[in-house]
């Protein structure tokens, strides 16, 4: 016998998943309209390994199937992470990718609840550093009027590894923009010279930009819908877009617009997707505030100073590891003990 | 209009108060037999005045306050006294409690009334008048009235509780709205006692009636007193949470309103007390809500000691109840039964099924979203909470304020993995009790173990130095003999002898252990014949086999390690 409270009215967890879930559809859209249907097939991919190798760690683990599998929560890993992923990959990429998200980075860490890093953005990590050369071939948006596959081959790709013939991977895919800002700057262009590259954009990067866009809408949706707080993404699109104004301010030709920043690469999913993993994120308000802060900062020296064109990821792996500590060192005062407090 | 202040948190739960006020109050029947429990308030159990087999009458007093936190219990109705004993009651605990039962004789006689003009009596006095008449309070937490009239520091303000915050309860909005003018006339001698300038009537703005019914007797009696509605907000009628609406004071943790100059009573508080100075009647009835799966929701003014199952079956008893509930469905308590006696605490009973309140899912592990951050009215970090206590990590939970959590049960209202949080905090709570007790126990018990060793100690030290002031006497009074008969010889040392004798018991001793040693050395092991060496070797070959086969079914037996 339980005692009160009898009456509860919550939104459950896996209502909170499946709102995320519709969140990301915009910015999905929005990419297919853009890059095609490739993404589509990634997505799918990711979804049942997802939650086969879910179901297979719970089996393992002695655990119920059937709460864990309807939770929504591998769904929504899978789904981050092949949205990180280039559509136009083997299939066997994001396989691998979402398999270590759930099996190591969450199911062995002990499940739902329990992970210390966003499981995501693990599994991309492990893509990166062990298949840099898959993870750089990026569908050329469609607006870009180049040679375009159909879905059909494209799914020959993905499955079969094989391309039209007389065409070549290159011909079909690029860097992203993030990625070719870098090496032009390196090559000594000016960041006014590298914006005027076709792939451009008004914003960022052609395509990729609304894709972003669309992942904003749905992270609106969100804040309005109090699924997440303000904290996480405002701070940290706030710290990005101060940082890179400060260096753009100090120097346009070597250092991009701050907006830039915003719809470039995975800044916007990550706001509003990644850092605000509940899970993975601090609980105090102030500690979402320095770890949003933290994933800002780190989010923009990467991507100037160090050697990935992204960095969305490492951040929010170096600021997971922060969680204790900065959960511990920002309890708020409470009630009636506000002046002991200060 | 006054400035009101808000509090963190909060939520806002389907009231439910609506059924159980379209009736007036009702007076519950005069039940056959009462069970009048002696632990109705919050402190030590009254002790019994009365026999079994006594005749008792109404308003008598039959259990007496133990210690300076305790309450009387007077007889409800008058009767005989049937039998004194343990009895499952309304308790947490649902641990027994010493219970009078009570065989009503119908009569209803009064015993003397003592009616007191409180214009006449001092603070002191009034708190011994509502002693007396066993007076707690009423809003669910049953402390002694007469413990909340002292006071360190003046007492500004006098906050009059009608908040009633929690769903399905109304029998504080019933009584406002049917008796204002006494519980008016309560909080006049409350403010009599405390002296107190401004007296502030907390009620929530989900009753205008009771506001408006408050509001009319306030002028009708042309007294300062002041009604204000705060927005209807759960748990808003928790006491330290209505003074910060009311006056944006925070009750500093461990501290009583008192040390800031506030004190906060319930108003069917203020209306017994009225009946306790004004007609002499000590607190024998209360207003209760009976609600939930019956056919008339809605309030009694019923003896304490009634069943409830009596007081269910006046409300039409429906079909599908299975479980009653004892307070509101937020902070609640579910009865052992039906059968248990209403006592002073009883603000409502609901007759609850699976149709009002659904069983909750299997939680599922948290995910730190903070909802209960969000609606923690102690602001606390409930999910912090939670986490210690189910690793059983209770000094960090200290140490993360679990004892300011008020239980109310915001926290599990909206929690997304359907996690039972404040079962959580009260085993908790309930462990670090149990922890600090034993600890007390521990340090008693050393305490008296060195204190024992310590007079020990003592005792020889004192034998020892009383030998040496004998011996020294002796020795002088030697001296002294010797100085006067120089001629008589000197007698052998008594202390060598002493030893001698000594010596030689414990070379006697030590001879006889010896002696004995060596008697008994022949064991059965030794000097055994060839048949029954042979014989052990069979016995200990079989043991071995067993012990074989033991181990193989043990290895086969033993559980697969869970994950």
């Amino acid at each position: 016998m339980l005692s009160s409270p009898f009456l509860t009215r919550p939104l459950p967890v896996n209502q909170i998943m499946l709102r995320v879930l519709l969140a990301l559809l915009p910015g999905i859209a929005l990419y297919v309209w853009y890059f095609g249907p490739a993404i589509l097939i990634s997505l799918m991919l990711a979804s049942l390994t997802a939650l086969a190798t879910e179901a297979l760690m719970l089996k393992l683990r002695a655990r119920p199937l059937k709460p864990f599998l309807s939770d929504n929560s591998a769904l929504l890993t899978a789904w981050l992470l092949a949205l990180s992923v280039p559509p136009l990959a083997p299939w066997w990429l994001v396989v691998i990718g979402t398999a270590f998200a759930i099996v190591v980075a969450k199911q062995l860490y002990g499940g739902l609840g329990n992970n210390p890093f966003n499981p995501a953005m693990i599994g991309y990590a492990v893509l990166i550093i062990s298949f840099p050369h898959e993870m750089t071939h990026w569908v050329s948006p469609q607006s870009l009027g180049g040679v375009q596959l159909s879905f059909t081959e494209q799914m020959s790709y993905i499955f079969l590894h094989t391309l039209p013939p007389g065409l070549t991977l290159d011909a079909i895919t690029m860097s992203t923009p993030l990625d070719t800002l870098k090496t032009q700057l390196h090559l000594g262009h000016s960041v006014g010279e590298i914006r005027e590259l076709p792939i451009y954009g008004r914003l960022a990067g052609q395509g990729s930009e609304m894709v972003a866009a669309g992942f904003a809408i749905g992270g609106i949706y969100l804040l309005f819908t109090r699924i997440i707080s303000w904290h996480l993404p405002l701070v940290y699109l706030g710290t990005l877009f101060v940082m890179a104004g400060i260096f753009h301010l100090f120097d346009p030709a070597h250092y991009v617009a701050p907006l830039f920043h915003w719809f470039s690469g995975a800044a916007m999913i990550g706001a509003f997707f990644i850092l605000t993993d509940p899970i993975s994120s601090p609980t105090t308000a102030k500690g979402k505030i320095i770890f949003a802060a933290g994933a800002g900062m780190l989010t923009y020296l990467v991507r100037v100073f160090g050697g990935f064109p992204d960095s969305v990821a490492f951040a929010t792996i170096l600021m997971n590891m922060c969680v204790p500590i900065i959960d511990a060192y920002t309890q708020p005062a409470i009630f009636g003990r506000k002046d002991a407090h200060k | 209009m006054r400035q009101l202040y808000t509090f963190h948190g909060g939520i806002h739960p389907p009231t439910n108060k609506a059924q159980s006020t379209t009736q007036p109050i009702a007076y519950a029947p005069l039940p056959a037999e009462l069970v009048i429990s002696l632990h109705q308030h919050a402190g030590e159990v009254a002790k019994p005045l009365v026999e079994v087999g006594e005749r008792v009458l109404k308003g008598q007093l039959i259990g007496a306050p133990v210690s300076g936190f305790s309450a009387a219990i007077h007889a409800p109705t008058s009767g005989t006294v049937a039998a004194i004993g343990l009895q499952i009651v309304a308790h947490p605990s649902s641990l027994p409690e010493l219970c009078i039962t009570l065989q009503a004789d119908g009569k209803e006689e009064w015993a003397a009334r003592h009616p007191v003009d409180f214009r006449t009596l001092s603070n002191a006095e009034l708190q011994s008048h509502l002693r007396a008449q066993g007076v707690v309070g009423l809003g669910g937490a049953v402390f002694p009235s007469d413990m909340k009239l002292r006071h360190s520091i003046p007492v500004e303000t006098l906050i009059m509780n009608g908040a009633e915050c929690e769903p399905y309860i109304t029998c504080d909005d019933m009584l406002m709205r049917e008796r204002a003018a006494e519980i008016v006339r309560g909080t006049e001698i409350l403010r009599h006692a405390l002296n107190t300038k401004s007296v502030l009537f907390g009620i929530e703005d989900n009753k205008p009636e009771a506001i408006a019914a408050m509001q009319q007797a306030i002028d009708d009696s042309s007294l300062p007193f002041e009604v204000v509605a705060v927005p209807t907000l759960y748990p808003g009628g928790s006491a330290k949470h209505l003074i910060k609406v009311l006056t944006g004071l925070e009750v500093p943790s461990g501290k009583l309103p008192t040390d800031i100059g506030v004190q906060c009573f319930n108003v069917g508080t203020a209306y017994s007390v009225k009946r306790a100075c004004d007609d002499g009647e000590p607190l024998i009835a209360r207003v209760v809500t009976v609600t939930g799966n019956v056919a008339q929701p809605r309030n009694y003014e019923a003896l304490i000691g009634t069943r409830f199952a009596e007081l269910v079956s006046a409300s039409g008893a429906l079909p599908g109840t299975d479980r009653y509930i004892m307070g509101g469905p937020m902070m609640g308590l579910e009865l052992p039964g039906a059968n248990v006696p209403l006592v002073k605490a009883s603000n409502c009973l609901i007759a609850a099924s699976d149709a009002l309140f659904p069983p909750q899912p299997a939680p599922l592990p948290c995910i730190r979203c903070t909802r209960c951050v969000g609606v923690c009215p102690a602001e606390l970090q409930p999910q912090d909470l939670y986490w210690f206590a189910q690793s059983n990590n209770f000094g960090k939970a200290q140490e993360w304020n679990l004892f300011d959590c008020i239980e109310c049960g915001a926290c599990a209202y909206v929690c997304p993995s359907s996690i039972p949080l404040v079962h959580y905090y009260r085993y908790a709570k309930s462990e670090i009790r149990a922890r600090d007790q034993e600890k007390r126990a521990a340090d008693l018990a050393r305490e008296r173990h060195e204190f024992r060793q310590l007079r020990i100690e003592r005792e020889k030290q004192e034998k020892a130095n009383r030998l040496a002031q004998k011996e020294r006497a002796a020795t002088t009074a030697n001296a002294k003999t010797v100085a006067e008969t120089a001629s008589v010889p000197t007698p052998a040392k008594p202390v060598v002898t002493v030893d001698d004798t000594q010596q030689l018991r414990i070379n006697t001793a030590l001879e006889r252990a010896k002696a004995q040693a060596t008697a008994a050395r022949p064991k059965n092991t030794d000097h055994l014949t060839p048949e029954q060496l042979a014989e052990i070797a069979a016995i200990e070959a079989r043991r071995s086999h067993i012990h074989d086969i033991a181990a193989d079914t043990g290895a086969d037996d033993e559980p697969p390690k869970q994950s």
